[in-house]
């Protein structure tokens, strides 16, 4: 058994950084590569191109992520681990197959493709064998979006992704894993912790939570002493380095940007917390409260004290459906009194919508500059500023398209037929986009069957 | 003293849904006991009046010397369906730093203090 496991995070959503992952295994020596790929809209987004091209529907990122590293995994012994099998990871290990081919070692490349979370063939068996599938925010029943459902699949852990390594594989390739299974699993593999190691596996899903969100935990998004940072330019991604009895470190390479502290810790330990005293996953609910940190050198922070309890018996699905349309259009106008104008603006644009008979679900304005992120809490207690310039950003959402597509029409002409000193209208009309949103269920853990194969 | 909690204290928020969260931690450890007892989810509520839909709820992390903040329909219905600049709830972090509250000027001495925290 191995003394340290180092795992790198390497990518904190699909979008981030296309050099980071090549630079987690060059920067110095690390034992797995973990990218997470998938976001809660990232799937129907996924499954759009699916039905579009049944080849696609996986992250492709990944592809030139994968090319760029295979040095490291081919004659290092670098393992990846990632998520972005997206909606078809069988399809996303043909094309890192197909990649290894032409490199000359797919001898080298043993892949493992995790399925079974797609739950969206599935549907109706579920809901007619009593699952209601309904919205654990709203409580309301999956009836009401049945017909617009675009994707469901459940968040699956960490055992199908340890399946996978023991097998022999050195890429393993899932879809919906939980971000936190992908860290989780390669320490709960190489330590042979058991499934009911309930503090182990809580500190490996901590560790998985810190470097999930790639540079967000080493000095990128960093509010405390954010001038002093060095380098971001050159920011070093983090790295997870455990030992067998649950403690870990958090660090990044040497030579690097960014900054690895307890406060850049702490900050990412709280992004997107929900109640701290159980933080739920497939495998285990970790206690965010018993978490001690402390600075064990420069860019070293070592973690410890992690408890956790045994796991629920279900997972959460998410459901992805097809909600409506949107727009959003925007114009800039300039000092003097750019609010007054921009306000004038909106008025002028609101009336004209209801003289044209147009009805949306919603209207929201925002004048960028005054008060879009801060409300009124940014002038509540002084007199208002005659700002440089304010943007006024005006949106529209609704069930009827051409109704959205109509108001796209309406921002251009105040330019010449509202109020003055108007600018920044150069990108033409507002793009309407259809709405995906997010419908959020629990589903019992018997039901969903992980399967796991090399390819 | 009236603090405002950008000088005591740093933040980063995030989204669930419809609920933004804000993780609220002190810059020095001895000011968290300053946290825990003047930014009461009711204080919170006050400061986001009119901003948020939902209730705000209150979680301690005294290990990290941080609160947890939910911030319940604060984001226009949240994820794709929202159409504001903020629809992740990512800078509700430093809407929460302008807030200010008042410290008994003994207390806040005590704590090494000044109306300008630690800048």
């Amino acid at each position: 058994m191995k003394d340290v496991v180092r795992v790198a995070g390497g990518q904190g959503f699909w979008g981030d950084s296309l050099d980071a992952p090549r630079q987690q295994v060059e920067g110095g020596q690390v034992d797995y590569l973990m990218l997470d790929y998938l976001a809660e809209v990232t799937m129907s987004i996924l499954q759009k191109q699916k039905e579009r091209d049944s080849s696609m529907g996986y992250a492709r990122d990944f592809v030139g992520a994968m090319e760029s590293v295979l040095p490291a995994v081919c004659e290092r012994d670098v393992k990846v681990i990632a998520n972005a099998g997206g909606v078809n990871p069988p399809a996303c290990a043909a094309a890192v197959r197909k990649l290894a081919e032409s490199n000359g070692v797919s001898d080298k490349v043993r892949i493992a493709v995790v399925t079974g979370d797609d739950l969206l063939g599935r549907i109706d068996e579920l809901l007619e064998a009593g699952h209601s599938l309904s919205n654990m925010e709203t409580g309301d029943a999956l009836a009401s979006i049945r017909d617009q459902v675009l994707s469901a699949n459940a968040y699956i852990g960490s055992s199908p992704i340890v399946e996978g390594l023991a097998r022999g594989a050195n890429v393993v390739i899932t879809g919906r894993s939980t971000d936190t299974a992908l860290t989780m699993a390669p320490f709960r593999y190489e330590f042979e912790w058991s499934d009911t190691d309930w503090n182990k596996l809580a500190a490996g899903i901590v560790a998985g939570h810190i470097i999930e969100c790639g540079a967000q935990c080493s000095g990128g998004n960093c509010l405390i002493d954010w001038r002093s940072i060095p380098d971001l330019a050159n920011v070093g991604y983090p790295i997870a380095e455990a030992h067998e009895d649950g403690t870990f470190v958090i660090t990044k390479h040497d030579g690097t940007g960014g900054r690895v502290s307890v406060a850049s810790v702490t900050e990412q330990l709280v992004y997107e917390m929900g109640d701290p005293h159980e933080y739920i996953t497939p495998d285990v609910v970790a206690d965010f409260t018993t978490i001690q940190l402390e600075q064990d050198g420069e860019n070293r922070v070592r973690v410890h004290g992690i408890q956790g309890r045994p796991a629920t018996d279900k997972l959460k699905v998410s459901i992805a459906y097809r909600a409506g349309f949107k727009a959003v259009g925007t114009l800039v106008y300039s000092w003097p009194e750019a609010l007054d104008k921009a306000k004038l603006a909106d008025t002028i644009l609101r009336e004209r919508l209801d003289r044209l008979g147009l009805h949306f679900d919603q209207i929201l304005t925002e004048f960028v500059g005054a008060t879009a992120t801060h409300g009124s809490l940014a002038n509540s207690s002084a007199s208002v500023p005659d700002y440089p310039e304010v943007q006024l950003r005006f949106g529209v959402r609704g069930q009827d398209r051409r109704a959205v597509e109509r108001f796209t029409r309406e921002i251009a002409p105040l330019v010449l037929n509202g109020p003055p000193s108007v600018t920044g209208f150069a990108g033409g009309r507002p793009k309407v986009e259809e709405i995906v949103a997010y419908w959020p269920a629990l589903i019992d853990k018997r039901v969903v069957q992980t399967k796991v194969e090399l390819v | 003293m009236n603090i405002q909690l950008l000088d005591i204290a740093h933040a980063r928020s995030g989204d669930k849904g419809d609920t933004a969260n804000v993780g609220l931690i002190a810059l020095r450890p001895e000011w968290y006991p300053i946290l825990d007892r003047y930014v009461t989810a009711a204080a919170v509520t006050a400061h986001f009046a009119g901003g948020i839909d939902g209730p705000v709820e209150r979680f301690d992390l005294p290990n990290l010397k941080a609160l947890n903040f939910l911030l319940h329909g604060a984001l226009d219905g949240g994820g794709t369906l929202s159409l504001k600049t903020d629809a992740q709830g990512k800078v509700f972090s430093t809407a929460l730093l302008r807030m200010r509250i008042d410290v008994p000027d003994d207390e806040a001495v005590a704590a090494g203090m000044s109306a300008r925290g630690a800048r």
